[in-house]
């Protein structure tokens, strides 16, 4: 059988001369193009914007950052301590509010729940995901700020808390479906009751996922700033009592963004920094312990 | 089990299995209970201004506490436009880039641009609102606007004075920020479509845009409308990047995107430090109202549309 | 010449990998005109691998790559200046499990090929999709909802459907990938009758893993195993007179 070297242009497999051959390399050409630029868009916009604040950022935190308050008048100095102080107990206080609710409602979910009361539920936690922050602080707000007549941290972390609820019912839920059957019947073949087994062998086995279920959802909510304007209301003293107003990270930013001062501004920076540094971590860290580095292949 | 076999199983119960089901049953009580109590909460403390205003309160312009008269007319307007805004932008350059990452990126590129868009999804909207406050309206109102202007002026979008902050601004930082959940949601979707439909065009002696026009496209517009509907919803409740850039104060009614404004969601976040008791909190109240609703109907169309894939996706952060 | 016109497909020294494991050693095979060639052996064998090599569709599976010889009509597919596009427009596949487009109705997923191509348009593309559907053996079927969905057909009327929409781009050759092994006996009897209609007027490589359905239906059949071409011969003979150790072992039953 003699080899062809040389194929000639007549030949089927080349592509017939034709205006839709042209239009159709045109229209492939045309996918590309666009697909890469709106590609190369989307990430060097976002990649400017994260970088810019960080580079900022990172330019002014200093020890003073998070050991001083803000000074008053401008004066030189100061940072934003009573932020990081408030964000840490608004942070903690939340956890302690929505943790147990959406986690005890994960388990119902995946443990006992069954039929339309539990589709019910399911909904329900679906839509609180999909409401605005600032509800939930109008929730606190009429709740809890109006009958004391004063802002507080309390108010703050309740308006948190929720936040946290269904953020954590839904990735507990997840990850307790995916412990086997058979690990439950075990349990229960060799005498344990239920809730010993859910306790003590269910959510034990699932505890990687839920772990970082409540991670990735207290790194959300150090990040909320909506909910705390009229809860917690920020305060530019050190301050520890959660009846009091109580200050966070991100209420700290969004005033000092638009303050006069520009050591202030920087501070806002500083501040952004380490809100965005915090989100990284944690991604990196629940991606890194998940392995959820794996991509679908198709 | 249903609840009822729930029930009768009491008896049969071990106590730490009673006390344990009990428990867990009032955590979901409580969840319930707050759900309620959102909206019980929203309605009730807003009753003083619907008593007062009604309807009128969706129409009127002017949001005047001196004078006790509540119109959020021009903050719905606000909402509406920079929701547009950013879907009209947003959509074309999201779908865009994820039919990029699935059909065109280079293997090696994959999983780092996958985890850096999911990375972005989760950036607090306070971070967008700072950059887009003391740089992005920096650089609009001596450059960005005026070469507008220069170059569409004659657009009634372009009208007026370049103040940097303003719906333009917000509408921009809002599209950024909608971005990276339409590119994940669109991906995902495109991946769901079996590697069979590919090769049925691929077969025919279909080009790679045709294969994605004809095979992919087709399977993955339900999921990728439902993931724009959720856009949206995020759109519509998004609160401190918007009250950071939009400039929060109304002007006269025009197309103008140049023009300040404000969003049923800025109004609450800026006027609530100054609100007095009485019909000014009401109506913030009422506004938070509004937004509510609005959100919850778009999650639930966004959910439906979704699910009819058969698959569950979180609104508001992917997780 | 003379002797392109008596072989269809003529592979030569054809290599292929997937990523970095081999699949296929060095297979020399010749395909006839107008007749059913039969690829079998047992899973893993490379027998569909093979098949994708012949339309260039193996290098669309993610780090998959081919090199060698496949020549059809005198032309090396392989060819650098080839573009797989334009080959895969000459060769139709039907896939193991039936494929149509879901979105679209009978009458457009016989149609689209001919018609991304430019094949036909208008009366003529409609006369096409009549005819693709009769050679398919599914116009009296559906010639009545020609509009409705694809996914209103059963999975043997959604094969024959299938092999319809590859027809309609009038192949030189149709290759197909076990197509009747998801399907239940009586259409994987109807479609083997088909085939056999077909080969009057094209030349047919059918991968199967079912040796009883390779016996009926193939004129030759080349048995592979662990990606090398073990023996080609005339189905009768293969099956009953093997002359390599391991055909005769796979034919007996003794691994499958």
């Amino acid at each position: 059988m003699s080899t062809v070297s040389q194929v000639s242009q007549s030949h089927p497999f080349y592509p017939p001369r034709s205006v839709l051959t042209v239009r159709r390399r045109i229209s492939n050409m045309l996918a590309i193009v666009l697909t890469t630029i709106s590609l190369l868009f989307t990430v060097s916009i976002l990649l400017y914007l994260i970088s810019y604040v960080l580079v900022q950022g990172l330019h002014f935190i200093n020890l003073n950052f998070f050991t001083q308050v803000p000074t008053a008048n401008g004066e030189p100095g100061g940072g934003m301590g009573q932020s990081v102080q408030g964000t840490l107990i608004l942070v903690g206080l939340a956890s302690l509010i929505g943790v147990p609710l959406g986690l005890f409602t994960g388990v119902y979910l995946s443990e006992f729940g069954r039929g339309r009361f539990a589709a019910s539920i399911r909904f329900l936690v679906d839509v609180l995901t999909g409401i605005p922050t600032i509800i939930f602080g109008l929730f606190a707000w009429g709740l809890i700020v109006v009958p004391n007549h004063s802002f507080s941290g309390f108010a703050g972390g309740v308006a948190l808390g929720i936040i946290i609820i269904p953020i954590v019912a839904r990735t507990s839920e997840d990850v307790l479906r995916l412990v086997p059957r058979e690990t439950r019947e075990a349990s229960l073949a060799l005498g344990a009751t239920e809730s010993h087994t859910i306790l003590r062998v269910v959510i034990p086995s699932a505890l990687n996922g839920i772990i970082t279920g409540i991670i990735l959802a207290m790194a959300r909510v150090a990040g909320e700033t909506a909910p705390l304007i009229m809860t917690a209301f920020g305060t530019t003293y050190w301050n520890a009592d959660i009846t009091q107003p109580t200050d966070a990270l991100p209420l700290g930013i969004y005033n000092f963004s638009h303050s006069p001062y520009h050591e202030q501004v920087n501070q806002a920076y500083a501040g952004a920094f380490i809100l965005i540094m915090l989100i990284f971590l944690t991604s990196f860290a629940v991606r890194w312990v998940t392995k959820g580095f794996q991509q679908i292949n198709r | 089990m249903i609840r009822s076999a729930w029930l009768k199983n009491f008896r049969g119960m071990r106590p730490s299995d009673l006390i344990f089901r009990a428990v867990t049953l009032l955590m979901v009580f409580v969840v319930i209970a707050i759900v309620v109590g959102v909206a019980w909460i929203l309605v009730v403390d807003s009753m003083p201004t619907i008593r007062q205003a009604g309807f009128s309160f969706l129409t009127r312009q002017d949001f005047d506490p001196v004078h006790d008269i509540y119109g959020v007319l021009p903050a719905i307007y606000g909402t509406l436009v920079t929701s547009a805004f950013a879907l009209i932008f947003g959509i074309p350059i999201g779908v865009g880039t994820a039919i990029f990452l699935v059909e065109y990126c280079p293997r090696p590129l994959r999983i780092p641009l996958a985890f850096f868009a999911d990375l972005l999804a989760a950036i607090p909207s306070v971070v967008f609102g700072l950059w887009g406050f003391l740089i992005l309206a920096r650089w609009l109102q001596p450059t960005g606007q005026p070469w507008l202007q220069l170059h569409l002026g004659f657009l009634p979008f372009f009208k007026g004075p370049p103040l940097g902050v303003g719906i333009l601004a917000a509408g921009m930082v809002l599209t950024i920020m909608i971005l990276p959940l339409i590119v994940a949601v669109s991906r995902e979707v495109m991946l769901t479509v079996p590697r069979s439909q590919r090769e049925a065009l691929q077969a025919l002696g279909a080009t790679r845009w045709e294969v994605v026009r004809y095979a992919v496209l087709p399977l993955s517009r339900v999921g990728i409308f439902g993931g724009i509907i959720l856009a949206l919803g995020r759109a519509l409740g998004e609160t401190m990047a918007v009250t950071m850039v939009i400039g929060n104060q109304a002007t006269k009614p025009s197309l103008s995107l140049f023009d300040t404004g404000y969003t049923l969601s800025s109004v609450i976040a800026n006027q609530f430090g100054e609100a007095t008791p009485g019909l000014f909190l009401s109506a913030l109240v009422e506004a938070g109202l509004l937004v509510f609703l609005i959100t919850m109907i778009t999650n639930i169309i966004a959910r439906v549309l979704i699910s009819r894939l058969g698959r569950r996706y979180v609104p508001g952060g992917k997780v | 010449m003379e002797q392109e016109q008596k072989v269809a497909v003529h592979v030569e020294h054809l290599n292929a990998w997937y990523r970095k494991t081999q699949a296929l050693y060095d297979i020399n095979l010749t395909i006839a005109p107008l007749s059913v060639t039969a690829l079998i052996g047992p899973s893993g064998c490379g027998k569909s691998t093979i098949l994708r090599c012949l339309n260039r569709m193996h290098e669309e599976v993610p780090g998959a790559s081919a090199a060698g010889l496949v020549q059809i009509e005198g032309v090396n597919i392989y060819a650098r200046s080839i573009k797989p596009m334009y080959v895969r427009l000459h060769i139709g596949m039907v896939f193991q499990q039936p494929n149509p487009l879901p979105t679209r109705s009978i009458w457009e997923n016989v149609a689209i090929g001919a018609q991304i191509n430019g094949l036909a348009k208008g009366k003529a593309l409609h006369e096409r999709v009549e005819h693709s559907l009769r050679q398919a053996a599914l116009w009296d079927e559906v010639k009545d909802r020609l509009h409705s969905s694809a996914t209103t057909l059963s999975g043997g009327q959604q094969q024959r459907l299938c092999i319809a929409r590859a027809l309609a781009i009038e192949p030189k050759i149709l290759l197909m990938d076990e197509p009747a092994s998801a399907l239940d006996p009586e259409s994987t009897f109807k479609i083997e009758e088909l085939i056999q209609e077909l080969k009057k007027q094209y030349t047919v490589v059918i991968v199967t893993h079912n040796m009883q359905q390779a016996a009926r239906i193939g004129d030759i059949t080349a048995f592979f195993l662990k990606g090398y071409v073990i023996e080609v011969g005339e189905t009768q003979q293969l099956f009953t007179r093997p002359q390599q150790q391991e055909t005769e072992y796979y034919v007996t039953g003794r691994f499958s």
